[in-house]
């Protein structure tokens, strides 16, 4: 369990602001902090990770204070043990997808896990290149997989998919979903994505000027209106085509792309990328059972 | 070319490799703290680090001089306690030529690493590492071309230095006559033929090394 309770004054662009925070995040969550960009999502990060230092305040980690400001005590960065995913990933450009993973180990640690998460992100083929040999998913994998060496309890992620494209995004989205739940991290991601969100998260804090302005799950923060429903999906509009009258839209939901139509009011103001939710009041849906054949299409 | 032509040359050379070893252990860890420190002291030590740059070689040899000389505390201090005199000598000839050539390995180390990106150091950081390890493993690797950057420009500037040199060292064969000082003794002397010999050599010797730099620095950029 985290529990934050700092203050900060921040120099941004549009003069100073007070970044103000309390709350408690629960082990395993894997929560979001959303927000524009200046509101103070990254240095909520950087100062769990004690690359920044609050002005006052308190974090204290299972218990165990990493910072105090009345007891005068902060925990440098290096005896924190955090993951941290880098927005540029910062691998180190003179080591291998391997040497970069070594260099994370721990005096004493079993090199083995090292080769079990090159299994894992599966770059096994690209273990010996270096990191400006790698395509930006790679890289972003390699980050994942060195972040994970030292076996955190604590998985911070800044903007981790940021620089990919989209469909590089939507696949990296669900291997941290898979990571999340097979080590079991708390993990607190930093985005500015409602879709990425909506997909990784149980919980966000939506960040305006430095303090939470809303906190909740993500459909009920995003989803404004509430309709009752019998099928609502959430999704990502990827390609937006007119046929005459009205507008074909190509949406992605989850790992499933489908098109849909829309009319000229409904178009309005979405573009590609625009978050969207479907919903479908009344029809006649048709189930048939999922063979084998089915599944692999 | 007689013997004192290459015991020349030889001393030369030895006073540009001392200083850039020496340097290159000063060097390092100086130009690490003023790429990472924000103390508010950093614009002054880099002023020192820098004065070398502009000030007169005759300004510096001058205060070196009265400084190595036995009436002073500092001279004093070297000629009773450790045994060994600094002016007109060849150890004095290697301080002095440390303290001159000091910025050229200063600066572009301190430029190498204030360009590396602040999440590399951060990355090491929260992988557990300590200072010291972030530099030899991460930092000092990914900047080869300022290193070798610093070392020959150090070296080869060294080479070069006359005026400190003048000041502080004369001209003593063997022990403080270095080629560009005898360059100057030989015009003087009216020995064209022996000064072109000194000159023709620092005029090569300088162009080959820098020319290395810069076919070096080009394949580390095509590596990368």
């Amino acid at each position: 369990m985290i529990e934050l309770s700092v203050k900060k004054r921040l120099l941004s662009a549009e003069g100073s602001l007070e970044l103000m925070l309390e709350t408690t995040i629960e082990e395993g969550e894997f929560i979001a902090f959303f927000g524009q960009s200046g509101a103070g999502k990254t240095t909520i990060l950087r100062m769990i990770a004690g690359l920044e230092t609050p002005d006052s305040g308190h974090i204290i980690v299972n218990g165990t204070p990493w910072f105090d400001s009345q007891k005068r005590i902060n925990l440098p960065p290096a005896k924190r043990p955090i993951g941290f995913v880098f927005q540029d990933y910062a691998l180190f450009p003179n080591m291998s997808v391997k040497e970069n993973l070594r260099f994370a180990l721990q005096k004493g640690d079993n090199p083995a896990i090292v080769e079990e998460l090159i299994e894992v992100i599966g770059l096994r083929e690209l273990a010996d290149r270096l990191p400006a040999q790698l395509s930006g998913g790679q890289q972003q994998r390699v980050a994942m997989a060195r972040a994970l060496v030292r076996r955190p309890r604590l998985l911070l992620l800044d903007e981790p998919l940021s620089a990919l494209d989209h469909a590089m995004r939507h696949k990296l989205q669900d291997e941290l979903a898979k990571i999340h739940q097979r080590f079991g991290l708390t993990t607190i991601l930093v985005s500015h994505d409602p879709s990425e969100i909506f997909r990784l998260c149980g919980r966000l804090y939506h960040l305006e000027q430095g303090c939470i302005k809303k906190a909740g799950t993500p459909s009920e923060i995003f989803v404004k209106e509430k309709i009752s429903s019998s099928f609502k999906f959430v999704g990502e509009v990827l390609a937006i085509e007119q046929c005459e009258m009205i507008y074909l839209l190509t949406v992605a939901i989850g790992t499933q792309v489908v098109k849909v139509m829309a009319t000229e009011r409904e178009r309005e103001g979405l573009t590609i990328g625009s978050p969207i939710q479907i919903v479908s009041k009344a029809f006649h849906p048709i189930i048939s059972p999922i063979t084998h054949d089915d599944r692999e299409q | 070319m007689d013997a004192e032509f290459w015991t020349t040359m030889t001393l030369t050379f030895k006073l540009a490799l001392i200083t850039t070893i020496i340097l290159l252990f000063i060097g390092i860890p100086l130009a690490y703290f003023l790429a990472s420190t924000r103390s508010r002291f950093k614009p002054i030590i880099e002023t020192i680090v820098s004065m070398p740059l502009v000030l007169p070689p005759t300004v510096l040899g001058f205060y070196l001089l009265v400084a190595f000389s036995s009436e002073h505390a500092f001279g004093k201090f070297c000629e009773e306690v450790l045994g060994f005199r600094l002016s007109f000598t060849f150890e004095g000839l290697v301080l002095g030529s440390v303290i001159f050539s000091l910025p050229f390995m200063v600066h572009p180390i301190q430029s190498g690493l204030q360009n590396l990106p602040k999440s590399l150091t951060e990355a090491a950081q929260m992988l557990g590492k300590s200072r010291t390890t972030i530099l030899f493993r991460v930092l000092l690797p990914n900047i080869k071309p300022s290193l070798l950057t610093g070392i020959v420009i150090t070296f080869a500037h060294t080479v070069g230095e006359f005026g400190v040199v003048l000041m502080i060292g004369g001209n003593i064969p063997g022990e403080t006559r270095v080629a560009s000082i005898a360059i100057y003794d030989e015009v003087e002397a009216l020995n064209y033929a022996t000064a072109h010999n000194y000159a023709l050599i620092l005029f090569a010797i300088t162009f080959f090394i820098l020319l290395l730099v810069y076919l070096v620095n080009r394949s580390f950029m095509h590596k990368v």
